[in-house]
């Protein structure tokens, strides 16, 4: 958990990219990343959830069946920039890896950090979607990240 | 034509035999005379994979990646609950106890099998450890990584949890899990390149049926295996995607 966490509990309306907004519970209070997993999903070309495995079930908060068929922006905390999801579109579509670091959003308004990768899934030459992978970043690149983050917003 | 079939060098040593078990039981299904050939090396193993002289190959995740998506193999099957996972150890006396407690300068002890060490060093990134700000030591087996924690030539060691658990209770004893992995969908799998391929369907329905077979059975435990589970193309391309976000 994070020296900084206050535990405050508050409400802020997220706008996602598509227009659609939600009013989301925020607590300021980190929970740790499990030592040894791998936080595992896909999405379709437009980032709907089609695949989460137990490890994203467990550190999200959501269950599997609220978790497929919506989109990864569920889970975009409120202090992660903007641009900082642009780059990894942007990235992803011409075909890259991306790579970074992001704070994750709980079902319960409590967060998560993670080292995130995501690539593109290419079957037969044709963009079938996207797999993320997440591990544990050490305390230093979330240190780094929240300082950078902060000037982005 | 013979053909010729390879287990990835990372196979416990006790399960050496099995492999020759399993060979004459591929010839008795095929009808077909079929050579084994194993490596000390992953490196020889590979040159040999990519000159073509493999044609049958139970291959560690890391190299599926190769096998399937430059060299048009094909995945037919996989060990039933034999994931790859990674253990990260040191000395039982250590006073470091997870692997936030290691820093730079540490010596690690670890082999040439590509997905422990990829996956060991996935598992130092939180402690800010990378190739730049630690040394290696390569060993030939899992038992020369316990030597090395134990003779205080490493700090941590990286182990393949098979290997791991393998080690006998004397050593196991001296040291210490600082971390384990539980990927669960990272496993190795039994691949079929080309000139095999006439002969996939068959392989596939005769290995899946091993188990309801009384000499299959016993051939499945000199490999020290359960069983195989049908693996379907996409969950080879899956497997393959979530290797590659693991590569840098």
């Amino acid at each position: 958990m994070s020296e900084q966490d206050t535990g405050s509990v508050g409400e802020v309306l997220i706008k996602y990219y598509d227009g659609t907004e939600r009013l989301a519970k925020i607590v300021d209070r980190e929970v740790p990343y499990p030592d040894g997993k791998l936080i595992v999903s896909r999405t379709d070309p437009s980032g709907i959830i089609t695949h989460a495995n137990r490890a994203f079930i467990e550190m999200s908060g959501y269950t599997r069946e609220e978790l497929i068929g919506v989109n990864h922006y569920i889970l975009r905390h409120p202090d992660m920039p903007a641009v900082a999801f642009k780059d990894l579109w942007d990235t992803v579509a011409q075909g890259k890896k991306w790579q970074g670091y992001v704070k994750n959003l709980r079902k319960d308004g409590a967060y998560y950090w993670v080292k995130a990768t995501v690539i593109p899934n290419i079957r037969n030459g044709e963009l079938v979607g996207y797999t993320s992978v997440r591990r544990k970043p050490s305390r230093s690149k979330i240190t780094e990240s929240e300082a950078l983050y902060v000037t982005l917003r | 034509m013979t053909l010729n079939l390879s287990v990835s060098p990372d196979f416990p040593p006790t399960h050496l035999s099995g492999w020759f078990i399993f060979n004459t039981w591929l010839q008795r299904q095929l009808n077909t005379g079929v050579h084994l050939e194993l490596y000390d090396s992953f490196d020889a193993q590979r040159e040999d994979i990519r000159n073509g002289k493999i044609d049958l190959i139970y291959a560690n995740p890391y190299d599926a990646s190769m096998l399937v998506r430059e060299l048009g193999f094909k995945v037919l099957v996989r060990p039933r609950n034999r994931a790859d996972e990674t253990v990260i150890a040191a000395r039982h006396d250590d006073p470091r106890s997870c692997v936030e407690d290691l820093g730079a300068g540490i010596n690690i002890a670890t082999t040439a099998d590509p997905d422990v060490h990829t996956m060991g060093m996935i598992m130092l990134e939180s402690a800010d450890l990378d190739k730049t700000n630690v040394s290696f030591q390569e060993c030939d087996s899992y038992v020369l990584v316990a030597k090395a924690l134990l003779n205080g030539q490493a700090d941590a060691g990286f182990f393949l949890k098979d290997g791991y658990d393998e080690l006998s209770e004397l050593v196991r004893h001296k040291m210490k899990m600082l971390v384990s992995s539980q990927i669960s969908v990272v496993h190795h799998t039994l691949v079929a390149g080309p000139r095999m391929q006439e002969h996939a369907e068959l392989l596939t329905e005769r290995l899946l049926g091993m188990e309801e077979d009384p000499k299959g059975r016993d051939v499945l435990k000199s490999m020290g295996l359960d069983g195989w589970d049908v693996m379907e193309d996409e969950q080879t391309e899956f497997m393959i995607d979530l290797i590659d976000t693991l590569i840098d």
